[in-house]
C-alpha cells in the first residue's frame, strides 16, 4: 500500500511502487483526466502537481510520491490559480481536441501559483514542455494573462 | 479490399432501414454503456428516457428542457460539435446554455455525410454538408413544439413565438419551456416542410463568440476519449509491431512477458499490406501491458518486408521525374513556351513522409459477443470501419455498433480507408476470445507505435520549370510530381483515380489559380513502395501549395516585381483569391516597411494565397533572421473566405491552429526510413512546434453570403510557402526541401 494525499484526501494505492503515477491515477484510481501522450516526459500531457510542483506523471514512480500531496486536473479547481486558469480557458475557448489541455492547465496553474504576473518569456519557459498538436498556443498565452488579471 | 464500392454496397445495410437510433442502441447493448458511464459523463447520458421528444435523428429534448444534438461528425478539435449544434439551435431558437452534444452511432442511412454518401468526417466538409440538414432538423422540432403549445393553449400556431428555449403566446401571456412541451410535441405530426430563417434573422449563426460546447468538460478532466474508456472485465492490449512494414511474427517467446504480474495473455494476430501483423500483450492495466510488451522476444519473418530507405525512394523518384508522366492538365504548349522563354526558373522540391502525431496515440476499444461487435473509438470513418469489421468477423454490418467518442486529434489518421488500427484491435480481441478471454479489449498504441505506424503523408518529389517573357510575364509552367497514391485499392479509387491521375496528388497545382497561358502538369504514381500512406490535414495541398506559392514568388523576383502585386495581376479573374490576398496584405501593412530588427538581425516578410476545400486563405508571415542564421517566426496575418461564417471564433481558432500545425511540418517534422526502418519514435526525434515558437496570429474573416465551406484544413497550405518566402526576403536563400530545419545555417 502506498499512501499519499490525492486532491486533498488521503488515498491508499494497492499498486507496485515502480508503477508510474500516470497509470496509477488512470487505471487504479480511475482519474482519467491526466493523459498519456508520450511516456517519456516529452509532451506534458500527464502533468500533475506534486507538493505544488508541476510534475510529469508518466516518468514518476508511484513510490516517489508516497506521503506527498498530489493534485490532478480533477482537483485543481480547489486552488485559486487552478480555478482562475480553468475559467480563463473557458472564457477564451482555448480547447480544440482537448487531449493535452489537462496538462496545459496544470502547468499554467503551477506557473501562476509561483508567479502572479508572468511575462510572455516566463510563459514560454514554463509552457514549452507542453505540446499541443492543435496548436492552441496563441490562446494558451492569452488565457494565462487573462487568469493572471483575474487573480490580481 | 479493392473490390469494395461503398456507394452501391451501402444498400446492403438496408436491414437497418427504419431502425430508430434508440432501438439500434438497445439492440447492441449501447444502453448498458450509458448506464455504466452516466456518472463519468456527468452531463447527460448517451441515450434518452421516456417522455423525451425525439423528432428526428439529430436531436432530442428531455422533460428537463435539455436539448441534445446528435452529431454525425466526430469532434477531433475542429469545432464540429459546436458548429452542428449552432445550426440546430439557431432554427430551434434554443437557449445555447441548455444545448448538449453527443456522438451519433454508426448508421450510414441516418448519418451519412452528404458530401460522400458515407458516414464519416473529412475533407473539411462537416459544416458545409450539414448546413441545411441540421437547420431543418431544428426547424421541424420548433414547429412541433409550437404545434403542441397551440393545441394546449387553444391559440393559433401563427401567434406563438419561440425565444431562447421558451415558447410564448404574447397576447395571453402564456409561456412554457421546451421541457414542459416535450411529451406533447412528440405526439405532433412531423411537418412536411419547414421554412428556414433568412440570414438577417440569425441570432447564433455568425455571432462573434459563442462558447464551444466542449469547453467545460475539456477543462476539468471529465471529457471521455477512447483512452479513458474502462469497462468491467476489460483488458488493455499493447501491441508489438514489426520493425519493417510487411513483416510478421515468425517465432515468439512470451515466457518472460507471461510471468509478469497482471499480464493475462499474449496473442499473435495476422495483418496484411495495410495493417500490422503483431504480438499483443493483454494485461489488467496499461503499465503491465507495456512492461509485457517490452519483455517479448520475437523473431520476425521479413521475407515480404519493405527494405528501402528514404534516400533510395528519392533516387527512384528522381529517375521517374526525368521521364514524362501521366498528364493531369495540359493547356497551350508549355514545352514550346519554355523554349521561347526569355528567362527560366527550374526547381526541384522534396517533401518527406509525415506522421499525424495526434496527442492521443491510436487506440480502440472492442467488445465481441456471439455475432456482434461493439466499438468505442474517436470514430472518424463509421461506414468504412463498420463494413470492414463486419467483413473480418463474418457478421452483418448492422451487428457492428460504434460509439463515437471525442478524438484527441486525428488530422485525418482516424479515418483510415483500410480501417487499419480498428481491424487490428478487432483481431486482437478475436485472438483473445479464442483463448477464452471474453471481456472487452482496449488496444493502446504507445507513442512509438504511433510514430512508426505508417499511413503517413506521402513523400513527394516535384520538378517544375517556369518561363517568363522579356517583360517578366509568366508564359509557361511545367510541373511534374512523383509520389504514392493512397486512393489506389480503396473504395475511393473509382471516384478519385482517373486515367492514372490521383486527384489528391495534384490538387492545388492542376487547378492553378494564376493565369498562365501554357500549363502542363504530369504525375507519376510510384508503385511497390511498401510504406502505407494516407491523407494528412489538407492532403495534396500540403505539398502543391508549397511548390506553387514559392515558385510564383521566384517568378515575381525574376520579373523584378513586388510578390503581392505580381500575384494580383495574375489573379484578376479570381475574385475570392483576390479578396483574401488584398485583406491579408492590407492588415499586415504590406506596403509599409517592416520595423527593423536588432543589430545584426534581418527581417523578412512573405505572402501566399491558396484555395482548398472550397475556402480561400491568404497569409503574410514576418520573420527575423538572427546573426547565426537561426530564425524566429514573429507574426502571421491571415485572411479567410469560407462563405457564411457560422462560428467566427471557431474559424479564427482553426486558422490559428492550422498555422501552428503547418509550422511544425515546415520547420521541424520528417519521418525518414533507413533500410526500411522508421528512424523516429517519439517527440524528441519527430519534432513538432512548441509554444515558444508560436508567432502572434491575427485572423480576418471576409464577410460573405456564399455557401459555407470548411475551415479545418484550409489554414494549413499557405503557411509554409509564406514562411519560405519571408525567409528568402531575409536571407536571399530559396528553400526547396522541407522541413526547413537548419538549412539556413548550412
Amino acid at each position: 500500500m502506498i499512501k499519499l494525499n490525492l486532491n486533498g484526501k488521503d488515498h491508499e494505492f494497492d499498486a507496485p511502487g515502480e508503477m508510474p503515477l500516470l497509470w496509477a491515477l488512470r487505471d487504479v484510481a480511475g482519474l482519467t483526466g491526466t493523459k498519456y501522450g508520450c511516456g517519456m516526459a516529452l509532451c506534458g500531457a500527464c502533468t500533475v502537481h506534486v507538493d505544488g510542483q508541476p510534475t510529469r506523471a508518466c516518468v514518476t514512480p508511484l513510490a516517489a510520491v508516497a506521503g506527498k500531496q498530489v493534485v490532478t486536473i480533477e482537483g485543481v479547481a480547489g486552488q485559486p490559480a487552478g480555478k482562475a486558469v480553468q475559467e480563463a480557458w473557458r472564457k477564451l475557448d482555448v480547447v480544440q481536441c482537448g487531449y493535452c489541455q489537462s496538462g496545459q492547465i496544470m502547468a499554467a496553474s503551477a506557473l501562476l501559483s509561483a508567479n502572479k504576473n508572468p511575462s510572455d518569456t516566463d510563459i514560454d519557459s514554463a509552457m514549452s514542455g507542453n505540446l499541443c498538436r492543435c496548436a492552441t498556443y496563441v490562446r494558451i498565452r492569452a488565457a494565462i494573462h487573462e487568469a493572471a488579471r483575474s487573480l490580481a | 479490399m479493392a473490390e469494395l464500392h461503398f456507394p452501391d454496397e451501402t444498400a446492403a445495410t438496408g436491414g437497418i432501414r427504419n431502425f430508430s437510433r434508440r432501438a439500434f442502441l438497445r439492440g447492441t447493448g449501447g444502453l448498458a454503456l450509458g448506464i455504466y458511464f452516466a456518472p463519468l459523463l456527468g452531463r447527460g447520458s448517451l441515450a434518452g428516457a421516456a417522455g423525451d421528444f425525439e423528432p428526428n435523428a439529430f436531436l432530442r429534448i428531455g422533460s428537463d428542457g435539455l436539448v441534445t444534438v446528435i452529431a454525425k461528425h466526430v469532434e477531433m478539435g475542429q469545432g464540429s460539435y459546436t458548429g452542428l449544434a449552432t445550426l440546430v439551435a439557431e432554427e430551434l431558437d434554443a437557449d445555447w446554455g441548455r444545448v448538449r452534444v453527443e456522438g451519433a452511432p454508426a448508421n450510414t442511412e441516418l448519418y451519412k455525410n452528404l458530401a460522400f454518401g458515407l458516414q464519416g468526417t473529412g475533407g473539411s466538409s462537416a459544416i458545409a454538408n450539414s448546413f441545411e440538414q441540421m437547420r431543418k432538423a431544428g426547424a421541424s422540432a420548433r414547429a412541433m413544439l409550437v404545434a403542441a403549445a397551440a393545441e394546449q393553449w387553444r391559440v393559433p400556431a401563427e401567434q406563438i413565438g419561440v425565444r431562447q428555449g421558451v415558447v410564448e403566446h404574447a397576447a395571453s401571456g402564456r409561456k412554457a419551456g421546451f421541457g414542459e412541451l416535450a411529451e406533447a410535441a412528440a405526439r405532433q405530426a412531423l411537418p412536411a416542410d419547414v421554412k428556414l430563417k433568412e440570414p438577417k434573422d440569425f441570432g447564433l449563426i455568425g455571432r462573434q463568440t459563442l462558447p464551444r460546447t466542449d469547453s467545460p468538460d475539456k477543462t476539468d478532466g471529465s471529457a471521455v476519449f477512447t483512452q479513458d474508456i474502462h469497462l468491467p472485465d476489460m483488458l488493455v492490449a499493447v501491441p508489438l509491431h514489426p520493425p519493417r512494414f510487411g513483416a510478421s511474427p515468425a517465432k515468439v517467446d512470451a515466457s518472460k512477458a507471461r510471468a509478469l504480474p497482471d499480464v493475462v495473455a499474449v496473442v499473435e494476430y495476422p495483418g496484411d499490406e495495410h495493417r500490422f501483423a503483431g504480438v499483443a500483450v493483454l494485461a489488467r492495466n496499461t503499465w503491465a501491458a507495456i512492461r509485457g510488451r517490452d519483455a517479448l522476444q520475437v523473431e520476425w519473418d521479413e521475407s515480404k518486408a519493405f527494405r528501402l530507405g528514404s534516400a533510395e525512394i528519392l533516387a527512384r523518384y528522381r529517375d521517374l521525374a526525368g521521364q514524362p508522366g501521366k498528364v493531369a492538365r495540359d493547356e497551350g504548349d508549355a514545352g514550346g513556351a519554355l523554349e521561347r522563354a526569355a528567362r527560366r526558373i527550374d526547381a526541384e522540391f522534396e517533401f518527406p513522409y509525415l506522421a499525424h502525431a495526434a496527442m492521443e496515440p491510436l487506440n480502440c476499444v472492442v467488445r465481441l459477443d456471439e455475432g456482434r461487435c461493439e466499438i468505442w473509438n474517436g470514430e472518424q470513418w463509421q461506414s468504412g470501419d463498420q463494413r470492414l469489421v463486419a467483413q473480418l468477423l463474418g457478421i452483418a454490418p448492422e451487428h457492428v455498433s460504434i460509439t463515437q467518442l471525442y478524438a484527441g486529434g486525428s488530422f485525418g489518421r482516424r479515418a483510415n480507408p483500410h480501417s487499419d488500427y480498428v481491424l487490428e484491435a478487432v483481431s486482437i480481441a478475436r485472438a483473445a476470445r479464442d483463448q477464452g478471454l471474453k471481456g472487452p479489449v482496449k488496444m493502446v498504441w504507445p507513442r512509438e507505435n504511433d510514430t512508426r505506424g505508417g499511413h503517413y503523408r506521402p513523400l513527394f518529389l516535384h520538378r517544375a520549370s517556369l518561363g517568363l517573357d522579356e517583360e517578366g510575364r509568366l508564359t509557361a509552367w511545367q510541373h511534374r510530381l512523383v509520389g504514392q497514391s493512397f486512393m489506389q485499392g480503396t473504395p475511393f479509387e473509382s471516384v478519385m483515380l482517373k486515367d492514372g491521375i490521383d486527384k489528391v496528388a495534384v490538387e492545388g497545382v492542376d487547378n492553378l489559380a494564376y493565369a498562365v497561358p501554357n500549363l502542363r502538369v504530369e504525375l507519376h504514381l510510384a508503385q511497390d513502395i511498401g510504406v502505407p500512406t494516407q491523407w494528412w490535414r489538407s492532403v495534396g495541398h500540403t505539398h502543391t501549395a508549397y511548390a506553387a506559392e514559392t515558385l510564383i514568388d521566384e517568378a515575381a523576383q525574376a520579373a523584378g516585381k513586388d510578390p503581392y502585386q505580381y500575384r494580383r495581376a495574375l489573379l484578376d479573374r479570381q475574385p475570392r483569391h483576390l479578396g483574401v490576398l488584398d485583406l491579408a496584405a492590407e492588415k499586415a501593412g504590406w506596403t509599409s516597411a517592416l520595423p527593423p530588427g536588432a543589430q545584426g538581425e534581418r527581417r523578412g516578410r512573405g505572402i501566399a494565397v491558396h484555395e482548398s476545400f472550397g475556402s480561400f486563405v491568404a497569409q503574410v508571415v514576418e520573420v527575423t533572421l538572427k546573426p547565426d542564421h537561426s530564425y524566429t517566426v514573429d507574426r502571421v496575418v491571415c485572411a479567410v473566405d469560407c462563405g457564411v461564417a457560422i462560428n467566427p471564433d471557431v474559424i479564427r481558432a482553426q486558422m490559428e491552429g492550422g498555422i501552428g500545425f503547418a509550422l511544425s511540418a515546415a520547420m521541424h517534422s520528417a519521418i525518414t526510413l533507413k533500410d526500411g526502418v522508421v528512424e523516429q519514435s517519439n517527440f524528441h526525434d519527430f519534432q513538432v512546434l512548441r509554444l515558444n515558437e508560436m508567432p502572434r496570429v491575427e485572423v480576418h474573416i471576409v464577410p460573405s453570403a456564399e455557401a459555407p465551406s470548411g475551415v479545418g484544413e484550409p489554414g494549413v497550405p499557405p503557411l509554409a510557402p509564406a514562411l519560405a518566402n519571408a525567409l528568402f526576403a531575409a536571407s536571399g536563400k530559396r528553400i526547396r526541401r522541407l522541413p526547413i530545419g537548419k538549412q539556413l545555417q548550412a
